[in-house]
């Protein structure tokens, strides 16, 4: 079965490669450099993020990948003693911009963690959590919101008959596919996924991976992971961060196949880390 | 012995001693106080005492409370003074005829002691119990009783002057006690009006018209108590006492009669659960040493429960600013340590402050802000049980907040960082995902405060715990919840029975059944809270994984 998966994607990543020229960028980081207090976490990344494709980062631990993930929606903001400087376009507007609403920020870009955080409440109410805090209210509504994103995080079926149960019930993979659920239903433009499938089995990682193929058409995913063939079997395109610095970024074929950077090659066939 | 010893052995003896130790004195400490204040409504059997030496003889008729047999010369009022001597302490009742409850009985010159079967005992509604033998029952001065009926024609007559007693209290407590609050609101209205200068013709008409129609009603029902009062003044008893004398009693006066000597087990057991009702539910009598206790234990909870709505707020604002949104710094750290020394200030100054600061400012300041028209008479400012309940859930304080702020920092961050991924902005966070995980542990705060509060009693008595409260805090009178008024409370209750009143041989009973009672009071409502506790705990429980 997951042959069947790798080369499906493989094919996708090929017709990806295709059109690469067409892409639209979606996010634009320019010098961007992340202090906590005195400790530079981040040096001066430059990329551009190209919009509906699937980016990993990957490195070592400790190189700042979930750092830099968590600089997309501003999550960092909630550290007391984090510094930020340099801009991330989105929109032709800094994220980082004074006056900007940070709130709406999360709303255009939604974030998946490592370890799946359903809410102590229904499945239901999990999903529309998001949506209620956006004022939706009508009940229909709502439910055809949360049956879309469920069906989007191919979670439905499972579901569809317990929606009033409690989340914590859920087994892992479930929950974390909820979580994505969680996240697509108030419809972002960017989902960032730090380490989504660390925490589960094989056969729910397949499926977390089988569902980022498929959110790609719709989305532009950021994804950290350690896990290389992961990286390898569902992005587009790969940054190797190494202490900070963003030493490679590049096409993932090429960056697994014949990468520039020495310090990529060895880390990508196990010489380091 | 050495192996023995790092075997750990000893250690686990050690525990296992500790944990019985603390074990035997709780469960003791329980027996104590249950068999001591519960066995005062056991209906013991009555002992008539026969004394007969050269010049008289003496009957005493008495229930024996407790025997012992001490060296003669020990006991000063006997002149014997060789050898052991019995001497029982003895309940004889009849103090109004007697002067005293209890007397010491020796067993000199005793010819011969036994429990005569048609001994009768009356709990009066003055003077205590009564001991003697019925000789007849009177209506008016007729008497309407013979051999054959004499008792059951006491009891069906004492059960209808029961009743009619019943009726007179509720029309005095409950209608005519209606009329007079709404005269005397009545009264504040105008005085209100023209303190304010509004007293217009209509409006005083209004009022006139009002208080004659409440004087009109008052005097009806007044007409129906009078005549209630002559009817319960109809029958009359005869009964000898122990020294022969006969005595009539008033039907009126007696609250309860029994014959405990002819009582099968059954009945006593009987009649053991309905005094023990009794207890529990009416009203206390003869400054708080007979009758009942309930106003004392509904003071008590109303108090607490009025003191857990007021902590918990308080407590959690307090606890989510330290915990969430203020800077950790050395600041914050001194009013930890400030919030956790305040637990350890004696009760007694919370009493002092809330008696300064709630009482006599607050209150008299709503006084002449809200209530001018009561003047100079205080509504708020005066101890009362809107502020003990303040003053209590100061002292809790500190309990709900250290509860508080320990389970928003077992909060995982990753449920917060999920509702703020999603756009949520902080306070929608606090409110839709953090407290209500907390909810447990704002919970356990809650059950140590109720544990605290119910067994406080010291700072009570300066801020609204008095002897004896005639009103309940909440009546069918509006607005119901009466939070100025004064309350009973059963740890005071326990002081004042135990040490206060005129007659505490006979009330000592009541110090253990009324501790007793408290205890169970304050598990009740640990019990209630730690059951919504460990739902709340299901319903949030954390993540495993």
């Amino acid at each position: 079965m997951s042959e069947a998966i790798t080369t499906k994607i493989d094919s996708a990543l090929f017709t990806a490669n295709e059109s690469e020229e067409d892409t639209e960028i979606c996010m634009d980081v320019n010098n961007l450099s992340l202090y906590y207090g005195e400790a530079q976490a981040l040096k001066d990344i430059n990329f551009k993020l190209k919009k509906n494709k699937v980016t990993a980062f990957i490195g070592p631990s400790g190189c700042g990948k979930s750092t830099l993930l968590r600089c997309f929606n501003r999550m960092n903001d909630l550290v007391d003693s984090v510094k930020v400087e340099g801009e991330i376009i989105l929109d032709n507007e800094n994220i980082y911009a004074p006056g900007v609403d940070v709130t709406s920020l999360r709303q255009r870009v939604g974030m998946v963690f490592q370890k799946p955080n359903p809410f102590p409440m229904s499945i239901f109410e999990n999903v529309a959590y998001g949506l209620r805090l956006q004022g939706f209210k009508k009940r229909r509504l709502l439910e055809e919101k949360v049956e879309w994103a469920l069906k989007g995080a191919a979670l439905w079926d499972e579901v569809k008959d317990r929606l009033d149960e409690s989340a914590l019930g859920m087994s892992g993979g479930q929950q974390q596919r909820l979580v994505i659920a969680r996240a697509i239903a108030i419809e972002p433009e960017i989902i960032l996924l730090d380490e989504p499938a660390s925490a589960l089995d094989p056969i729910s990682t397949l499926k977390i991976e089988e569902l980022i193929y498929e959110l790609k058409s719709n989305y532009t995913i950021l994804i950290v992971t350690h896990n290389m063939q992961q990286a390898a079997r569902v992005s587009d395109e790969t940054a190797f961060m190494y202490m900070g610095e963003m030493i490679e970024f590049g096409n993932t074929n090429t960056i697994f196949t014949n990468p520039a950077k020495k310090q990529t090659e060895d880390y990508i066939t196990g010489r380091y880390g | 012995m050495k192996n023995w010893f790092n075997s750990g052995t000893p250690w686990i003896w050690l525990n296992a001693g500790a944990i019985s130790i603390a074990l035997v004195a709780v469960f003791g400490l329980l027996f104590l106080i249950l068999i001591r204040g519960m066995s005062h409504f056991w209906p013991a059997n009555v002992e008539a005492f026969y004394y007969q030496n050269a010049e008289n003889s003496l009957t005493v008729i008495a229930e024996i409370i407790e025997s012992e047999t001490v060296p003669a010369d020990t006991v000063r009022d006997i002149d014997i003074k060789e050898g052991n001597i019995t001497r029982y302490l003895v309940k004889t009742g009849n103090r109004d005829l007697l002067g005293s409850d209890f007397r010491w009985l020796y067993d000199i010159d005793l010819v011969r002691y036994e429990q005569p079967d048609n001994v009768m005992v009356l709990e009066r509604i003055e003077w205590g119990n009564f001991y003697g033998y019925l000789n007849s029952v009177y209506e008016y001065d007729t008497k309407v009783s013979n051999e054959g009926n004499l008792w059951s024609e006491f009891e069906s007559r004492l059960k209808r002057s029961a009743d009619i007693r019943q009726q007179i209290l509720d029309l005095e407590q409950g209608e005519i006690g209606a009329i007079n609050y709404q005269l005397e609101r009545l009264r504040l209205k105008e005085r209100r009006l023209i303190i304010d200068n509004e007293l217009s013709d209509s409006a005083l008409n209004k009022i006139t018209e009002k208080r004659k129609a409440l004087k009109v009603e008052y005097a009806g029902l007044l007409k129906q108590t009078q005549v209630l009062y002559r009817d319960i003044n109809r029958d009359s008893i005869r009964a000898t006492v122990m020294d022969g004398k006969v005595v009539s009693i008033p039907l009126e006066k007696i609250v309860k009669a029994w014959q405990p000597n002819k009582f099968t087990l059954i009945e006593k057991l009987n009649f053991y659960v309905s005094s023990l009702w009794s207890f529990i539910v009416e009203n206390p009598r003869e400054a708080n040493t007979e009758g009942g206790i309930f106003p004392a234990i509904f003071g008590t909870v109303m108090m607490v429960i009025l003191m857990a709505i007021l902590v918990t707020p308080f407590g959690v604002i307090a606890a989510v600013y330290l915990r969430e949104y203020a800077r950790q710094g050395v600041v914050i750290r001194l009013i930890r340590i400030a919030v956790n020394n305040l637990a350890g200030v004696p009760s007694i100054v919370y009493g002092v402050f809330g008696l300064g600061f709630f009482v006599y400012f607050l209150g008299g300041n709503i006084d002449s802000l809200f209530y001018p028209e009561a003047q100079p008479a205080p509504t708020f400012g005066t101890p009362g049980l809107l502020w003990s309940s303040l003053t209590l859930a100061l002292l809790t304080l500190p309990v709900v907040i250290v509860a508080t702020e320990e389970g928003l920092s077992r909060i995982p961050v990753s449920l917060r960082e999920g509702s703020l991924g999603l756009g949520a902005t902080k306070v929608e966070t606090l409110w839709l995902v953090v407290l209500p995980m907390a909810s447990p542990a704002i919970m356990t705060g809650l059950i140590l405060a109720v544990a605290r509060a119910a067994g406080e009693v010291a700072p009570l008595m300066l801020v609204g715990v008095v002897k004896l409260a005639p009103d309940l805090p909440l009546d069918g009178n509006f607005p119901f919840l009466h939070l100025d008024r004064k309350f009973m409370h059963l740890g005071f209750h326990i002081y004042d029975v135990g040490f206060q009143s005129p007659n505490v041989e006979a009330a000592r009973p009541l110090v253990y059944a009324t501790s007793f009672l408290l205890v169970v009071v304050i598990v009740g409502l640990n019990l209630t809270a730690i059951n919504l506790r460990n739902k709340l705990r299901e319903k949030y429980r954390a993540l495993d994984n």
